[in-house]
């Protein structure tokens, strides 16, 4: 049976269904689910997908946080089930508390969108065992509100328990404290990233690489890691 | 029926791009008088009822758990504004 992915669909969420043809890419059953429902329809693995939920009003993420779904995203997050946040999903992340620190509007003070090259640190992670550790991956970034900010303290404990799972290379295009692109929960199952792979995933709609333009697919990974984590623990 | 203003600021050691664009446009208006900005936010809280210590006490919750996110913003007021007659 096709691991089932479920991608919630939030108010002014916009890469939902990227993100569920990422997962049909990636070989597995993509389930469309509703932030206003209380049922996760039995998926394996839960996505929190991009936007601009309830239009960023109150804070990034923050509103949506609150919706009716996310008393079972927590739940399941809590119980092991991997679940990743693209963009605005790491924000909802953050403010459902389900990853530390916070999101705040760019340094530079506008909104970026580049091909952005990342530093995989992690694959330990219920979503980059498919990376090589220290293997560099281009994916797309895209986002106002991306300066990832945390206490010192914090900030040390995430790196000392290797819960940095991606960190900017070359440009850091949001002034994010040390860099940090993405990070994970203890566990490893919970994972949110300011960058998005769902948009990486198919020749001819990706970044360009040196072997052709558009023919970056380094998000692909992503989606086949929760692929194989989700069957090595049934 | 009673309003309750609760004011919300960035982390005083934050940065804060918004602020900082405002500073940089009044500075080109060339008015040098001011060091800085700093840009929060200001609820209006209506209440039908009496304000008393449960109402008050339900608002400061409301006001730190959710207009307001700790890790990136401090709560720097609540205050309680009787309506006019």
């Amino acid at each position: 049976m096709a691991t089932r992915v479920g991608v919630i669909t939030f108010p002014g969420s916009l890469d939902d269904r990227d993100a569920q043809r990422a997962v049909r890419i990636a070989g597995a059953e993509p389930v469309a689910l509703w932030h206003g429902s209380h049922d996760l329809e039995g998926v394996d693995a839960l996505i929190l997908p991009g936007g601009f939920s309830y239009g960023d009003y109150l804070r990034c993420g923050a509103i949506a946080s609150l919706s009716p779904i996310m008393t079972e995203v927590v739940a399941a997050a809590n119980s092991g089930m991997p679940v990743l946040g693209i963009c605005n999903g790491f924000q909802m992340l953050t403010e459902a508390h389900l990853l530390e620190g916070g999101l705040i509007r760019n340094d530079h003070g506008s909104f970026i969108c580049r091909d952005q090259v990342l530093r995989v640190e992690n694959t330990d992670t219920s979503w980059t065992r498919d990376f090589e550790a220290g293997e560099n991956i281009t994916i797309p970034l895209k986002n106002g509100e991306g300066g990832f900010i945390a206490s010192d303290e914090t900030l040390d404990r995430l790196e000392g328990e290797g819960r940095v799972v991606f960190r900017y290379v070359d440009v850091n295009p949001n002034g994010s404290l040390r860099d940090i692109a993405g990070i994970s929960n203890e566990r490893g199952n919970v994972v949110g990233l300011m960058p998005h792979p769902e948009h990486a995933v198919e020749p001819g709609f990706g970044p360009d690489t040196d072997v052709a333009m558009r023919s970056g697919v380094d998000g692909l990974a992503f989606f086949t890691s929760v692929i194989e984590r989700t069957l090595a623990s049934v | 029926m009673t309003t309750i203003i609760v004011e919300t600021m960035p982390k005083a050691e934050l940065l804060d791009p918004q602020g900082k664009a405002v500073a940089g446009a009044l500075a080109r208006l060339g008015t040098s008088t001011f060091a800085s900005v700093r840009i929060g936010k200001r609820f209006e809280i209506v209440v039908d009822g009496p304000v008393d210590d449960a109402v008050l006490a339900e608002v400061r919750t409301v006001a730190e758990e959710i207009l307001s996110n700790s890790v990136i913003e401090d709560v720097v007021g609540i205050h309680v504004v009787e309506a006019a007659v």
